[in-house]
């Protein structure tokens, strides 16, 4: 045999290309992680440290009392608001807004494509353009519905009324279109009515799908401030990104707000979407850009 | 297993488009019929009106002795093979043919026994815990077979199965499912716009044009007694050869003025003259010159394409024989002519 792999070690020239676009790309991710990483410094500071010198380059000593203090001391009046039932409640709101908005899209998205409604695409259309009327702008009326039914304070009356979903009934209804039709007819002949159609072969075809439209409406979810702001008043039901501000916010005369263990929140308050995304990162590009079929 | 009744059935898509107009026939308890015709004749539409995936606008339709024209297609005791297959993707080999057993409440030791029979006939007992995208085309096929005949359904019905498959492939799948549905006897619709399949598979062929049955017969019947001219160009490859003649002093007559045989009865005036290539012989003394242009070598036998009396001419030789482009004489079997008046049907 003759020796091939000579060649093989032979330097690569280095192409200044690549090099531009590490430099852009690393660039981007400074710009994106500077920011936590002094909010991630001033949580090792005194509080007192902070307010006298802002962010600093020392590592202090102050983190593990500040973990403890987010993590299990509550700031309110009733001690409910802790750090750890704030991050459960986060999970509760997250979780039941993705399941919520996937379950209920995938079931319109399904009426939609598979059933001869008469008013289908007007109904679509109509679904459609609910994306111009976010949360924002019928919030009051919202709220009052949500009041007169007496859920306030409640998790149902946290997630429902924002779990309708244009985004997810209309990703939903793409796909199904570009399932073969003869799947559909194959599974008539074989007996599958439209529930077991459904069950049986509509939701494992969509797997990644599901998985995509979980993670984004889980971050979504999470990151919701302005409805758990409006709707919860019991500190119990405080969800992490509600929750952080009351921290800064007490108005106690001539003390000095609590932004090492404020800001240790708003950093535990970004780690379960980060890590999502890491761990699903290739469902995600899987399910919205190819289909498995 | 079961008889197949159509009476008048008919077909309007929504847009208003007449698929297929009022046909009817009756298919045998065991047969095996081939649907054949062009693209968009409307084989699909019919058949897909049998399997009840397609409303029937008019006429009635019989599956055994039931008319079946508002059951649901999981009630009509059918199984149907596609022409992509409709695997489930996510399914294994064996949850794929399980699949339509399982939605029966067939019992579960029984479903096992069926399968592992199906598995067995097909040959993919090793691929039952594959998934579809693992398998070959041709597995894939199998597998869609073998979804079908676990049913032990009355009536198979086959939209186009081999068309995804090579031509090596097609033919030797061509051979398994006509030797399966022999040895099951259950009752085969079969669409194709492959004239050969349509040849070689069918116990009797229907051929399909336009949305109007254009001819029933067996295979030999459609082949030689063509009732139409667009059987006779459609059946065959090469096509059978048609010429423009007309009828004279009771022959016919090609317009060069060559007399090709003794005409029918009473006619008279312009005829389309039908002759297969293969009843054609090369011969120096015959009545009639061929200009031979190409020779086109198929191993066992050659064609030869040119003109006679100017119009395109195909005929057919064997290997042995050699010949040369250029003018020849060819006679024609009289017996072998088919005469077709001036709209296609045959006189
Ligand atoms: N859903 C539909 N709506 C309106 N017209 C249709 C529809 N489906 C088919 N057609 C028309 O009906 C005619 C017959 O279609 P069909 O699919 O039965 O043809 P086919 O013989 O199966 O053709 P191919 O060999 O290409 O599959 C065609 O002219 C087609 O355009
Ligand atoms: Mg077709």
């Amino acid at each position: 045999m003759v020796d091939i792999s000579v060649t093989r070690t032979a330097r690569r020239p280095i192409r200044w290309t690549v090099l531009l676009d590490h430099a852009v790309l690393i660039a981007g991710s400074l710009f994106m992680l500077l920011p936590l990483l002094i909010v991630l410094q001033t949580t090792t500071m005194p509080d007192t440290d902070i307010i006298q010198h802002g962010p600093q380059l020392k590592i202090g000593d102050q983190f593990d009392e500040n973990l403890q203090k987010a993590m299990v001391q509550a700031s309110g009046f009733s001690g409910e608001n802790t750090g750890l039932r704030m991050m459960l409640n986060s999970f509760i709101l997250g979780l039941g807004f993705a399941f919520g908005k996937i379950v209920l899209g995938m079931m319109a998205a399904y009426a939609l494509v598979y059933f001869r409604l008469r008013f289908a695409t007007i109904a679509f259309w109509l679904i459609f353009t609910t994306l111009l009327l976010p949360l924002e702008v019928r919030i009051l009326p919202s709220y009052k519905v949500v009041q007169n039914l007496g859920m306030l304070n409640t998790y149902h009356g946290l997630i429902v009324p924002l779990i309708a979903s244009a985004t997810a009934t209309f990703f939903f209804r793409q796909f199904f279109r570009s399932v073969p039709e003869e799947l559909v007819e194959a599974a008539r002949i074989d007996g599958a009515g439209p529930v077991k159609f459904f069950v049986d072969i509509l939701v494992p075809l969509s797997q990644t799908m599901i998985a995509a439209m979980f993670i984004i409406m889980f971050v979504y979810g999470w990151n919701q401030y302005l409805w758990p702001t409006m709707i919860t008043t019991e500190e119990s039901m405080y969800t992490l990104v509600r929750g952080i501000k009351q921290i800064t916010q007490v108005l106690e005369g001539a003390a000095v707000p609590e932004f090492g263990r404020s800001n240790l929140l708003a950093i535990i308050a970004v780690v379960p979407p980060v890590a999502i995304v890491i761990f699903f990162q290739s469902w995600f590009v899987k399910g919205l850009t190819e289909s498995d079929k | 297993m079961a008889e197949v009744k159509l009476n008048s059935v008919r077909k309007i898509y929504p847009n208003g488009a007449e698929a297929v107009t009022p046909s009817s026939f009756h298919i045998q308890d065991g047969e095996f019929v081939v649907l054949v015709g062009p693209s968009g004749c409307g084989k699909s539409t019919l058949l897909r009106m049998i399997a009840g995936l397609e409303e029937i606008t008019e006429g009635e339709l019989m599956i055994g002795d039931r008319v079946v024209n508002h059951t649901d297609p999981a009630d009509r005791d059918i199984a149907m093979v596609f022409q992509n297959y409709a695997l489930y993707p996510h399914m294994t080999v064996k949850k794929n043919i399980a699949y339509g057993l399982k939605n029966r409440k067939t019992p579960g030791d029984e479903i096992e026994r069926k399968v592992a029979e199906a598995a067995q006939m097909l040959n993919l007992g090793d691929y039952l815990d594959r998934k579809p995208s693992q398998l070959s085309g041709g597995q894939r096929q199998r597998v869609a077979m073998g979804r079908a005949i676990v049913r032990d359904p009355a009536l198979f019905l086959f939209d186009e199965p081999l068309s995804n498959l090579d031509a090596k492939l097609r033919n030797q799948m061509r051979i398994e499912i006509k030797a399966l549905q022999r040895r099951l006897g259950v009752t085969s619709i079969y669409v194709t716009h492959d004239q050969v399949e349509a040849m070689t598979m069918a116990d009797r062929i229907i051929v399909l044009n336009g949305g109007r049955i254009e001819q029933i017969g067996s295979p030999s019947e459609i082949y030689h007694n063509p009732t139409s001219t667009f059987v006779a160009s459609f059946m065959g490859a090469p096509p059978m050869n048609l010429l423009d003649a007309r009828i004279a002093d009771g022959t016919v007559q090609l317009d060069g003025g060559a007399h090709v045989a003794a005409a029918p009865n009473g006619k008279t005036g312009p005829v389309t003259l039908g002759i297969r290539p293969e009843d054609v012989k090369l011969d120096a003394a015959g009545a009639l010159h061929f200009d031979i242009d190409l020779i086109e070598e198929l191993g066992a036998h050659r064609l030869l394409h040119g003109k006679v009396a100017g119009q395109p001419f195909t005929t057919h030789l064997l290997k042995d024989v050699t010949v040369e482009p250029g003018r020849h004489g060819v006679r024609i079997d009289p017996s072998k002519l088919c005469l077709f008046d001036t709209t296609g049907s045959r006189l």
